[in-house]
């Protein structure tokens, strides 16, 4: 089936070929960091994690997301879902991909990356990270094709990988989950060593995921004359909105943990985050606008997406709108302020501040451009599969 | 790379001689006769206290250290002079950033150090004198809790927090789990910034996480901690093994009022102050 990448019109191989420019760029970045080392980028003694981790933990989110697709299609049997499952799945194999090159971006020595499973360590969260993310990516390689190829040759996918699909299950949840840990047993990180974290990771995966998945859909609707029908995209924007929601209430609770305790620790973070924290007569607040921006554009989408639903009325664009809002806004209260916050003030009581460098963002754009270029060249062969089923 | 790399095993095959004959360590600050029958006892000892808030570890020799802040109020030379010690013995390069440094012991406001026990109304001995911080060599580790490949790990015979460089895969995870920040990383190759290599030590290389060792490949060789040594004249650092109810640090222990850092975390810190 891969050759059904290979066809396509002027406009798919821009697109690739764009995507492919910032890949290169993002190579030479990385080679660079290879060869001369890590303090080519923002992170420092004090701030040793940054935009890689950060974006890592941000993707599995959107890798669980899929299992909004998956569970009402098959444990609920939910039809409206059929021709939309597999974008799910495969979006679940490109951000995986992604958050396994984050982690090789993200290790002072790759060359040693093996070592996780030479000397398993069953102790550190880290490998049961490893481990539940590459069981996920497998089990969505598995699924995904079978039942692609089943659908090609219009028969109905051997029972055997339906095991596959209802375990993916659990996995999706316990992604996300085991990313929460290794954030939330952290001695001495007020803001992680919540137990929230996880529920809140997962309410917002549940959110991050489909919106991406419903932007792909209106995106192929247009140009690959693909359509997931308005039935899906009305469910999944329900699920969106439920989701947000839910993610916005678990930010308030720790707000109230924080502020109602008044313990300084617990305050900090979010001080840092949403108003500036005052230090030794000095404010740092570099990350206030942004941390601003996702809560007017989380309840931004929220308004708009609820108006739809109120008015029964509503369009493609506005409903691109209204996920694009949802989904940057979880990308800069995830993928930005939740590990950034948790490290603003270190465990001396000093505040360091997080800027990262251009080599940084480089190999960042980089991995993400692969992603997308990953889950174009998939979806173009699911699309065309469908196309010739269609016939 | 080889050279280094045979150095290394040199060293850990000292350290680890070091570790069968653990009374040799222990002989430092204790009296030498009963260490090993010491031993045995304090595991007993331990093993009928049991249960909630036992402070000490479990069995065998637990090393640990004490500083005696009164003899250090008001000599900030003495902080400086640990500290350069100990850079020297492990080839600490010095980098002028704060944002890539590497720190093994320094010297820290009172408020630093101990963000749980800094009051509002400090004394002004408080207020204007450092205090010096290292790892902590905990008895309950979360640095060796979440390492993915036993990279950090306690050293059985002597209770040490340990390294291996050459099996770290420099994911800093140890950093996140450390409340003490104790921890560096290698952001840059540090060769270049070691004033006077150290050729008893090894050298490391870059994208690998290092931290405070307790000298173990010093007392592999019957001596001293670096620190301790430096300071001798004050007396102010004490090393020895907790556990040995005859070691010169015990005796202190049980005369003195000390305190921890950051103890609420549970992590059972075997650094001890005199404030
Ligand atoms: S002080 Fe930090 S690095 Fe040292 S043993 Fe404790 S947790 Fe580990
Ligand atoms: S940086 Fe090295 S020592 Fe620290 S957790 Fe990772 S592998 Fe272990």
């Amino acid at each position: 089936m891969i050759e059904k990448a290979l066809k396509g019109n002027p406009a798919y191989w821009m697109w690739l070929a764009f995507l492919s420019a910032f890949i290169a760029v993002g190579g030479i970045c990385y080679l660079r960091q290879f060869l001369f080392g890590m303090h080519l980028t923002g992170m420092g003694r004090d701030l040793s994690w940054g935009l890689y981790i950060s974006q890592f933990t941000f993707l599995v989110g959107v890798a669980a997301g899929g299992l909004m697709l998956v569970l009402p299609y098959y444990i609920h049997n939910y039809k409206a879902f059929g021709r939309m499952t597999i974008l799910g799945e495969f979006l679940a194999i490109s951000s995986i991909v992604m958050c396994l090159m984050f982690i090789m971006a993200d290790i002072g020595q790759p060359l040693r990356g093996l070592n996780m499973i030479f000397h398993p360590t069953p102790n550190s969260m880290l490998f049961w990270d490893m481990v539940v993310l590459l069981g996920y990516l497998g089990l969505n390689v598995i699924c995904g094709w079978v039942i692609l190829t089943a659908e090609r040759k219009q028969v109905k996918p051997p029972k055997w990988v339906y095991i596959f699909v209802y375990i993916s299950i659990p996995f999706a949840v316990s992604i996300h989950t085991v990313t929460a840990m290794l954030y939330c047993g952290l001695p001495g990180r007020h803001f992680w060593l919540s137990a929230i974290t996880a529920p809140r990771f997962l309410a917002s995966a549940f959110a991050a995921g489909p919106a991406l998945i419903v932007i792909a859909c209106l995106i192929m609707k247009r140009i690959a004359h693909f359509d997931v029908g308005k039935e899906a995209i009305n469910k999944l924007t329900t699920i969106i909105m439920y989701a947000a929601l839910i993610n916005a209430f678990f930010v308030c609770l720790e707000f109230f943990v924080g502020y109602y305790s008044n313990i300084p620790g617990h305050k900090h973070a979010l001080e840092y985050l949403f108003f500036g924290l005052e230090h030794h007569g000095h404010v740092y607040n570099n990350l206030v606008p942004f941390m601003w921006t996702s809560v007017v554009f989380c309840f931004g989408g929220l308004g708009l997406f609820a108006y739809m639903k109120i008015a029964n009325w509503s369009t493609d664009f506005f409903i691109g709108i209204g996920c694009a809002l949802i989904f940057i806004a979880l990308w800069l209260d995830k993928g930005l302020g939740f590990v950034m916050g948790g490290l603003a003030v270190n465990p001396l009581d000093e505040v360091v501040e997080y800027i990262p460098t251009a080599n940084e963002i480089g190999i960042t754009l980089g991995i993400w451009a692969t992603g997308f270029l990953l889950v174009t060249v998939l979806y173009k062969i699911a699309v065309k599969v469908e196309h010739e089923v269609e016939g | 790379m080889d050279k280094q790399r045979r150095k290394f095993l040199k060293i850990a095959g000292a350290t680890a001689l070091a570790g069968i004959s653990a009374p040799v360590v222990v002989n430092l600050t204790g009296s030498p006769a009963v260490a090993s029958a010491a031993k045995n006892q304090a595991s007993a000892q331990a093993a009928a206290a049991g249960g909630h808030g036992d402070d000490t570890a479990p069995k065998g020799v637990k090393l640990g250290l004490l500083i005696d802040m009164r003899k250090l109020y008001g000599h900030p030379e003495l902080l400086d002079k640990a500290t350069q010690a100990c850079n020297k013995a492990h080839n600490i390069p010095k980098i002028d950033n704060k944002k890539s440094e590497i720190k093994w012991i320094w010297k820290t406001p009172f408020a630093n150090a101990f963000t749980d026990q800094s009051t509002s109304n400090a004394s002004y001995t408080t207020r204007n004198n450092d205090f010096l911080v290292l790892c902590n060599h905990c008895a309950e580790p979360p640095c060796v809790r979440v390492c993915p490949t036993k990279a950090t790990f306690v050293d059985k015979k002597t209770g040490i927090v340990a390294m291996d460089f050459h099996r770290c895969i420099g994911c800093r995870f140890c950093m996140m789990g450390c409340p003490y920040g104790a921890r560096s990383f290698n952001w840059m190759d540090p060769l270049p910034f070691i004033e006077e290599l150290n050729p008893d030590f090894p050298a490391r290389m870059r994208g690998v996480v290092e931290k405070c060792n307790f000298c173990g490949e010093r007392l592999a060789l019957g001596k001293e901690p670096a620190c301790v040594e430096a300071v001798k004249e004050a007396g102010a650092i004490i090393f020895g093994d907790l556990n040995d109810p005859n070691s010169e640090i015990r005796r202190i222990l049980d005369k003195e009022h000390t305190i921890q850092r950051q103890a609420a975390y549970g992590t059972k810190p075997s650094v001890f102050y005199i404030v």
